[in-house]
């Protein structure tokens, strides 16, 4: 077919010209669609005024996939009533279980092998058969500090954990080392050329963005300064450069990601930083990062010298968590399912007995 | 009828190649003989070159590609020199701007210094092909609107990566040289400066950003339409007004009661497109250096209108005294 005829069947040019268009577009829809998120239909719900794109994107096509993946282990044992001896009274180096009889403390150890030892080596994973009184195996070790962090969360941050509250099982899941997990980012390696200022490398933790690749240093083991927008209309009052703002940015994309939500759940976009126009999950947010700083701080930062060094990062710094560490893509860990209640070994000064909420929350609920 | 629906040129000239008009004193000599290639044709005029480069294109070639060597070889090392991982995460690198503790200083090479170096290159490259533009029109006895057009972008480009850096005392706020990161520091800036959106001279650069795709659209199918009456010659029905420009006219007439004239749509044009970048840089110098919070400026001044409230606002827990 020779270009310059110009009685060539119209529909022949057509076909030439459709097949490039094909050619370049499918490629773009198909990249479009790797990421099962993204997979049309999705549902959108208005949350705010009319017009002012306050809503909440969800994909109903994944409904049955996150309800697989945040099953609920049924308990093994039933409560056990506590009377009886007292673990103290039967056990040795009992640090921050004295409070629970031996009952108690039995049933506990069973649903945390459960939960997170692995099944081969089971009480092993920790105990030294030998004698389990031994604090020789360095799970062990950790395992006692995670049991009081998880006490201290289900007694003091309410304000986060409301009345659902947390089990070793929120973020383990069945794994000694929890799925989400973030070490300290190592410096550039190169002296002379090719500086990124932390940037430019796309990580799922902050959605393969650009953004900085470690804002949970900053953020949620340190106490820097989230807030960027400037609280006057006028210079003069602040003076937060782009970077950190990009630092923010990026860990506010790690939150959206790890709870599966848009900016809107927490924010009104016409002004990110006003918190009279917010949506009241702000204040829940809030709370879990100053939860999350506590967490890293208090307890994960002082077991650096307990792992071994397989465990620790790059930099030698322990294993530390974030929002997805429990949140696992869902605004509700294990959709707001109230494990807890059934495991008052782990409730700390916290009564989680009938207040429990029971409600599933795969979509966005209006207060 | 059909020639016209498609987005390729249906009618290919060709003749002998032509070199061009002669060139007066002063002038370098054009570079190759031209020939022709199909697909430019299909596109555009089939025939390519002979080029005029001279001194000023020269130069701006070099300055160019010094600066993107330096942006390129960065974006290498900052992935340990990997060849894969360099292709495999292309549109994330980039050339960052110094840390804002730099100021408006000379940073060391590896803390920005080679964005300055690249950026000084960049500029170079960019403002000599500008008088290139203007020489080459002026040299074929043309206007210089190119120049001038080409001028508003620039304008832009200088008003980010320079003038409001150095307003604000700090490299730091300009722009990175990267795909994707340029993109998020854009998020970014508006994120800082309070939602750029409510910036007047960002809404008026929108507006002639939209209208400028908007007259593009009704001028080309205008002129498309009108072509089986000779209307794709519209210089000369500028002068000598024809069945073309007449139809043309009176579509606009009936459809919406105005309508430009073959001579003054372009001017719409040119100054839509001028306008996006001129007005766009206003507003980014603005942006810090006399408004920090474009919301809270829009409130002052009665511009960003009060909704209803639809759920209970959150409550601020440091301003009630948490940590």
């Amino acid at each position: 077919m020779s270009f310059k005829d110009k009685r060539n069947p119209v529909s022949g040019r057509w076909a030439r010209t459709t097949g490039l268009i094909t050619m370049l577009i499918l490629p773009l829809g198909l990249a479009a669609c790797n990421d099962p998120v993204d997979v049309p239909p999705l549902d959108s719900q208005q949350i705010g005024y009319r017009g002012t794109g306050m809503e909440q994107v969800s994909n109903p096509g994944l409904d049955a996939l996150l309800v697989k993946l945040n099953e609920v282990p049924p308990p093994i044992y039933d409560p056990v009533p506590a009377d009886g001896p007292m673990a103290t009274e039967i056990y040795q180096n009992i640090q921050v279980l004295g409070d629970l009889t031996a009952d108690q403390f039995d049933r506990l150890m069973a649903h945390i092998t459960e939960w997170v030892a692995p099944p081969e080596q089971g009480c092993n994973y920790c105990h030294n058969p030998e004698n389990l009184a031994d604090d020789s195996v360095y799970t062990k070790v950790v395992a006692r500090s995670m049991i009081s962090m998880t006490r201290q969360i289900n007694s003091d941050w309410g304000d986060h954990v409301v009345q659902t509250g947390v089990t070793c099982y929120s973020c383990h899941r069945g794994a000694p080392v929890p799925a989400n997990i973030w070490f300290a980012a190592p410096p550039p390696t190169t002296k002379m050329v090719g500086w990124d200022g932390g940037q430019n490398h796309p990580v799922e933790a902050i959605n393969y963005s650009s953004l900085p690749v470690d804002p949970f240093s900053a953020y949620l083991l340190n106490d820097e300064a989230i807030r960027i927008a400037a609280p006057k209309a006028l210079p003069g009052a602040h003076d937060a450069p782009i970077q950190q703002t990009e630092k923010t940015y990026a860990l506010m994309i790690h939150m959206s990601q790890s709870l599966g939500v848009n900016c809107t759940f927490c924010h009104n976009s016409r002004s990110f930083g006003d918190w009279t126009q917010s949506p009241p999950q702000r204040t829940p947010a809030w709370h879990g990062i100053r939860m999350t700083r506590m967490i890293n701080q208090d307890h994960l930062k002082p077991l650096t010298d307990v792992f071994p060094e397989n465990r620790l990062g790059p930099l030698g710094d322990v294993a530390k968590v974030n929002c997805s560490t429990c949140h696992q893509g869902v605004n509700k860990p294990l959709l707001g399912a109230p494990m807890l209640r059934d495991h008052p070994e782990l409730w700390g000064t916290a009564d989680f007995s009938q207040k429990a909420s029971g409600t599933a929350a795969l979509t966005f609920e209006q207060p | 009828m059909a020639d016209y629906q498609n987005i390729f040129t249906q009618v290919q000239i060709r003749g002998p190649v032509y070199p061009g008009v002669p060139l007066g004193a002063g002038n370098e000599p054009r570079v190759g003989k031209g020939g022709f290639v199909y697909w430019l044709g299909a596109l555009g005029d089939a025939q390519i070159g002979p080029i005029y480069l001279g001194w000023l294109g020269l130069i701006s070639l070099v300055c160019g590609f010094v600066a993107f060597e330096i942006i390129g070889l960065n974006m290498w090392a900052s992935v340990g020199w990997d060849p894969v991982e360099f292709v495999r995460q292309l549109p994330w690198l980039a050339l960052e701007a110094p840390s804002p503790e730099h100021g408006i200083g000379i940073p060391p090479l590896n803390e920005g210094g080679w964005w300055l170096i690249a950026g000084f290159f960049l500029t170079a490259s960019i403002i000599l092909w500008w008088v290139r533009t203007y020489r080459r029109a002026v040299q074929l006895g043309m206007g210089t609107h190119v120049a001038w057009a080409f001028g508003a972008a620039i304008w832009l480009y200088l008003v980010l990566g320079f003038i409001r850096p150095l307003l604000m005392g700090s490299w730091s706020e300009a722009v990175p040289f990267g795909i994707f990161p340029h993109l998020d520091w854009t998020a970014a800036f508006s994120l800082r400066y309070g939602n750029l959106f409510y910036n007047p001279f960002h809404m008026l650069s929108i507006v002639f950003l939209y209208g400028s795709t908007l007259l593009f659209a009704m001028h080309a199918a205008t002129i498309l339409a009108v072509s089986r009456f000779g209307g794709e010659r519209e210089i000369e029905q500028i002068v000598d007004r024809g069945t073309a420009s007449e139809r043309a006219g009176l579509f606009w007439r009936w459809t919406m009661g105005f309508n430009a004239s073959m001579e003054s749509i372009h001017r719409w044009a040119w100054w839509f497109a001028v306008l996006c970048t001129l007005t766009g840089g206003i507003g980014i110098l603005l942006t810090g250096t006399a408004v920090d919070n474009w919301y809270l400026w829009a409130v002052k001044h009665g511009l960003a209108p009060t909704y209803p409230e639809v759920y209970t606002p959150a409550v601020d827990p440091a301003a009630t005294g948490g940590q």
